[in-house]
């Protein structure tokens, strides 16, 4: 495991304020995300987790404070001062995304599922389906492609969205709750094989979670508590 | 966990001797803790004098690991007895992180920050056990699980403790 704190962070959240009408979200988090690590987010239900990770993936602009992406051999980029067009660009060029319902299409294969951010990037069809096919190959979902969601049990089901996720190799995967509805067995097989993905291709990981099993396969963890990052502990792996 | 049954156990299946009775209970469950030889033979021969096993022919000039060893009628009896005994589910309600928080109530201190730093550890034990996993055979996946869950119900506790607090500090202030 690297030395995260000799490294730039690949994101950086400072003072980040956010409310929904009275409620504030947020109240004053700094973050830093450091390439390659893998970071769990916990805290109790409500407590700003998902706010948070909105915020640092850019779907959300915060109300106040600063997220920054600095990207490997480009120029560091403020993401909460883009307009929705470019942080949309953003979140398809250098962010995957994974939820806890898989939020797969019903009406499309496994295959184009997975395809779907490739050819929205202009990747052309037959390459985007070549990588896809190879994603769920290595997701041990070897002639599944043809297969509709309907017809996946929950852990196949979730291992196609971390294809979907994974496919345009972003340098980072935001994770909500991934492992969320599956039971033990499916949540560890799903977790193992899309970190095994992860750390051979030096994606930078954020993922929350209420589980500490699942959080332990993170090198570290950050507690949000009413808003903000608890204080004081900080284990490092 | 019982290492005499455990022992007994392993004996049940076939005549051994104390060395090779070491190494297999080694190979199961001692997990970075070995079982020390002395314990092995003094353990086996106070299952000779209960009876629960018996020595096979001793041979010349051997010391205790010289000795084969089987199980005897009522050394069977003994191990069933023990596999179908349920045990006892969290046998004590007091545990050392329970009086910490209580006491750090009491003294007007930050017991926050004590359920805070035992939870940083918790996610660090975790987090080793998860490493182990990787790559490992199912034996050691299933010993790892076991303790991953038990650490993983004591971080539920304190979650729900942290949570509670203001409560409990009120609670114990008024009584």
């Amino acid at each position: 495991m690297s030395n995260h704190d000799t490294t730039a962070p690949i994101l950086s959240a400072r003072g980040l304020h956010h409310s929904f009408g009275q409620t504030e979200a947020l109240r004053g988090v700094d973050l830093d995300v450091h390439p390659g690590e893998v970071l769990a987010v916990m805290g109790p239900s409500g407590s700003g987790k998902s706010t948070l990770l909105h915020c640092l993936a850019g779907v959300l602009v915060p109300d106040g404070g600063s997220v920054t992406h600095c990207p490997a051999g480009r120029a560091p980029l403020e993401i909460s001062a883009l307009g929705e067009p470019k942080r949309a660009r953003l979140r398809l060029t250098d962010f995957g995304f994974v939820f806890q319902f898989g939020q797969l299409l019903p009406e499309l294969t496994a295959v184009d599922n997975v395809s779907i951010p490739l050819l929205l990037a202009g990747t052309r069809r037959p390459e985007a389906l070549r990588r896809s096919t190879d994603l769920l190959d290595r997701l041990g979902l070897d002639g599944m492609g043809a297969k509709l969601p309907g017809e996946l049990s929950g852990g196949q089901a979730q291992r196609v969205a971390v294809a979907r996720a994974l496919v345009t190799s972003p340098a980072v995967l935001f994770a909500d709750e991934p492992t969320g509805s599956l039971d033990s067995l499916a949540s560890e097989n799903v977790l193992t094989l899309m970190l095994e993905l992860v750390r051979e291709a030096g994606t930078t990981v954020v993922m929350i979670t209420h589980d500490a099993r699942t959080a332990a396969y993170a090198d570290r963890e950050v507690i949000v508590r009413d808003g903000a990052i608890g204080a004081g502990y900080r284990v490092s792996a | 966990m019982n290492n005499s049954l455990t022992l007994l156990g392993l004996l049940s299946r076939e005549p051994s001797y104390g060395y090779d009775l070491k190494h297999s209970y080694d190979r199961y469950f001692g997990a970075g803790k070995a079982l020390a030889f002395g314990q092995v033979y003094s353990t086996l021969a106070r299952m000779v004098r209960d009876e629960l096993i018996r020595a096979l022919g001793e041979e010349t000039g051997g010391g205790p690991d010289r000795k084969k060893y089987e199980i005897t009628v009522a050394g069977q009896d003994r191990v069933r007895e023990w596999l179908f005994t349920p045990d006892v589910p969290s046998e004590s309600l007091q545990s050392e992180l329970f009086a910490k928080t209580v006491i750090a109530l009491l003294l007007d201190d930050d017991a926050d920050r004590l359920l805070d730093v035992q939870r940083g550890e918790h996610m660090a034990r975790m987090r080793e056990l998860t490493r182990l996993k990787k790559d490992a055979d199912l034996l050691r996946v299933l010993m790892c699980d076991h303790g991953l869950f038990h650490i993983e119900a004591d971080l539920r506790w304190i979650d729900l403790t942290s949570a509670r607090l203001t409560r409990l500090k009120k609670e114990l202030q008024s009584a």
